[in-house]
């Protein structure tokens, strides 16, 4: 369209929203109020989203030598690859993502709905409250306080943290949209909108824990369930947290930044309702061949398939609006950072399906692949609308003195920025790719008699490495590409002053309509009895809910799961052990899920059963071959393998990057809330005898003496019983032995070996 | 296993809560106009005088 038929469309539509808004009388014309944006939340989120950033992509880059540098930064247990990459993902997601949701949103819905943010009050405490639990992140993940849940690793005071800031933050989101001049809200909010219900649906059913101490407690859920209900809250987290509010974002700034509408309102509308309904199906495909039952997996597998159509409805709504406007993306970075995000947000949304398919999951399961899809959609989806958004609006926050808007101090250093984190992504993304295959494929190479090519898991790690170092090398592009990003926006800020609070005259819509329709209020219920579907559907609901109700108590308290005989909890020294395990994020690096394929049972053993989890509150089935998975590492090797893999790795394995954990030696295990531990499994379902926990400590005496006996025994000579790593040895050596032992007599209930 | 059912129905629920959101959005007149809601947000808002 030309601008001068644009104009004329517009002038037209203008006159036929006067005509549909008000029915009682004309127009009350001129009739304006004046609303003043708060630009200071805005500013605080923005700065927050940018400082968090450049903390969370440098802790990555530091995992990221640490994979070929084993040795980097190595003895300081905080500092180790376990405990800091639930730094870097939660760093990333919540800190990075989390405040550019927030000063996306508070800057796009005041001037969407035309009215300030609900409450100053709730802006702050929204914004002090989240950083408040970044920094308890911060603290409490480096020193082993852990979930091992992804992106859920937070314990539970923070959990609760999170739940009350949410809410304010819902709350105050909600309570502005209630103050919208129009009565129409526009395709942003309702993506707010979705974020806000079912982050907090998914944050509250996952983080259902019970605790045992201050920071820590066991997942309500065990095995099987836990896996199906962390994945439903992972790939969710991903929808509603990394995709929903950022498709908000895309609708409100996308046309802003171009001037121009969007491509198409009606492809809005279907793709909006389409993707908030098919995502929360889609968890299932983080679970594909392992012990979830076949029906679940398919129904994950259909689901994410069909999402490619809502997704690429949402690139195309995105990519379309700048029909006519091309020329504008050469000269303009905000627009650029938009176009490779939202590109990438289409590239990703079609290999998630693909990699949803279960032939293309058996090769890229716990590979690299996954890491390369992740990265693909997060640094250029999310850090590409990030970014476009700080260029964006920072120039109209701060203003000159004249009262017009700053200009971006550097459009020269805004386009490095854009090609530092492109090629950066690029230099990630494809060496991931490379590895993640290369990886898998000699993982599943046979010799023709039969016997695996490549027997040695270390040897597939050996031949990755170089794209280990290409990985980090983009990692650290895509990081000075935010520096330089970080120093054009500082002096931007500094060429003018903020302005706070932004003035503006606004017509009220509603105002005018409300006096043009002076009918009578019926009564909710009268109104609902006309309406026969939607008292249905009410009603439904009522009942669903009732249903839950009931169901929760029956699960938590009784397991009524068909069980392998033999399969009997773990005793107090191996949950001690299996906490150590948890603390040092052991499942960062290895699984504990051998799927049905015959390269993984002739490497790992007879492939792991549903039943054998029974008793894991939380699962560890891990997502992650960094190492080699360890299901049934149990018996494998004596002892005193163990001692020396953990003190030194490289001591047993030449080669193998898999750090080093001397405290294990050197700290004696915490036994003070052993006793607590087993009362607390004992409510969540495992069969422990009543009183058991009495002679808790005892049993773990006696089990550790005859490890620290048997060590001895084969030549090791400072081993104490209380040490850590006699904890850590007894849980290993237990992990799937289960299945091979005799089942145990009727009676007997005590968790003995 | 049992978890599938809780999973199920909080999935349903809130499948129904964005039919429920829909009909209520679609009925209350949120679709009836298609046409000016993507130009009408390109307008930026005017300053207040004075201020």
């Amino acid at each position: 369209m030309s601008i001068d038929q644009l104009s004329s469309s517009i002038s037209s539509k203008i006159a036929d929203i006067r005509s549909t808004v008000a029915t009682g009388g004309p127009l009350p014309v001129g009739r304006t109020e004046t609303v003043s944006y708060d630009n200071e939340i805005v500013r605080k989120f923005a700065i927050a989203a940018a400082g968090w950033g450049i903390i969370g992509f440098l802790v990555g880059i530091i995992i990221a030598v640490k994979l070929y540098l084993p040795d980097f930064l190595a003895g300081i247990d905080f500092l180790s690859y376990g405990r800091l990459r639930p730094l870097h993902t939660n760093a990333v997601i919540f800190a990075f993502a989390g405040n550019a949701i927030f000063f996306g949103v508070y800057y796009s819905l005041q001037r969407l709905c035309k009215a300030r943010m609900y409450s100053d009050l709730l802006s702050n405490i929204h914004f002090w409250g989240w950083q408040l639990i970044i920094v308890s992140a911060a603290l409490t993940l480096p020193l082993g306080f852990t979930t091992s849940k992804e992106y859920a690793e937070l314990e539970w005071p923070i959990d609760i943290a999170i739940t009350l800031v949410w809410v304010t933050f819902g709350w105050n989101m909600i309570g502005t949209i209630a103050r919208r001049k129009d009565k129409h809200m526009y395709v942003a909010i309702w993506f707010y909108l979705a974020t806000f219900l079912t982050v907090a649906l998914l944050h509250v059913v996952n983080s259902l824990e019970l605790p045992v101490s201050f920071l820590k407690s066991y997942s309500a859920y065990a095995g099987v369930q836990d896996a199906l209900v962390q994945w439903w809250y992972g790939h969710n987290a991903v929808a509603f947290f990394l995709t929903t509010p950022f498709l908000g974002i895309m609708y409100y700034f996308v046309p802003k930044a171009a001037d121009r509408p969007v491509y198409s309102y009606r492809l809005s509308i279907i793709h909006f309702w389409a993707l908030v309904f098919m995502y929360i199906w889609a968890g299932p495909h983080h679970l594909l061949y392992t012990a979830l039952p076949d029906w679940a997996q398919s129904l994950g597998v259909v689901f994410s398939f069909m999402l490619i159509a809502p997704s690429w409805g949402g690139m195309i709504n995105g990519l379309l609006t700048l029909r006519g406007a091309w020329d504008k993306v050469k000269s303009d970075p905000v627009l650029k950072f938009f176009v490779v995000g939202v590109t990438a947000y289409g590239m990703s949304t079609f290999e998630g399906p693909m990699m949803s398919l279960k032939n293309v999951n058996a090769i890229a399961h716990y590979t690299d692949y996954i890491i390369a899809h992740v990265h693909l959609g997060a640094l250029l989806w999310n850090g590409g609308l990030t970014f476009a958004m700080l260029y964006y609006i920072f120039p109209r926050i701060y203003r000159q003195k004249d009262g017009s808007p700053t200009k971006l101090h550097s459009i020269k250093l805004a386009n490095w920025h854009f090609w530092l984190m492109t090629l950066g992504v690029l230099f990630y993304v494809v060496p991931m790719y490379i590895g993640g295959i290369t990886q898998s494929l000699m993982w599943k190479q046979f010799m023709p008699d039969g016997s695996l090519q490549y027997p040695n898991f270390l040897e597939t790690v050996t031949q990755i490495i170089p794209m280990y170092v290409l990985r980090s090398v983009g990692g650290t592009m895509y990081l000075v590409g935010a520096l330089v990003g970080v120093y054009n926006l500082y002096k931007t800020a500094k060429s003018g002053s903020l302005l706070r609070n932004e003035s503006v005259e606004v017509v009220n819509h509603r105002l005018a309509e409300a006096q043009g329709q002076p009918e009578k209020k019926e009564s909710w219920h009268r109104f609902l009895e006309a309406r026969p579907l939607r008292f249905a559907i009410y009603t439904f609901v009522a009942v669903l809910i009732g249903g839950v109700v009931e169901y929760v108590p029956t699960t938590l308290i009784k397991s009524n799961i068909p069980t392998i005989a033999s399969v009997t909890p773990y005793t107090p020294l191996e949950i001690e052990g299996r906490d150590l395990y948890i603390r040092e994020g052991c499942n960062t690096c290895h699984s504990q899920m051998i799927r049905p394929f015959r390269d993984e049972t002739e490497r790992y053993g007879e492939y792991s059963k549903a039943g054998e989890f029974v008793y894991d509150h939380p699962f560890l089935w891990g997502s992650k071959r960094t190492g080699p998975d360890l299901h049934r590492v149990g018996a494998k090797y004596p002892d005193a393998w163990h001692w020396k893999h953990m003190l030194e790795p490289r001591s047993t394995s030449p080669g193998s990057i898999m750090p080093a954990y001397p405290w294990l030696y050197d700290s004696k295990l915490d036994t003070t809330h052993t006793e607590g531990k087993i009362i607390t499994l004992r409510n969540l379902g495992v069969p422990y005898a009543d009183g058991f926990e009495r002679v808790a400590v005892q049993d773990m005496k006696t089990q550790a003496n005859k490890i620290a006996e048997s060590l001895k025994g084969t030549g090791v000579k400072d081993v104490q019983p209380n040490m850590e790593i006699v904890a850590m040895i007894a849980y290993l050596q237990r992990l799937g032995t289960d299945i091979k032992k005799a089942a145990p007599q009727a009676k007997s209930e005590t968790a003995h070996k | 296993m049992f978890v599938i059912a809780i999973l199920l129905i909080a999935s349903i629920c809130v499948a129904a809560c964005f039919l429920i959101g829909y009909l209520w959005a679609s009925r209350s007149g949120q679709y009836d106009d298609m046409h000016t809601p993507a130009i009408r947000m390109l307008f930026d808002d005017r300053r207040a005088s004075g201020k």
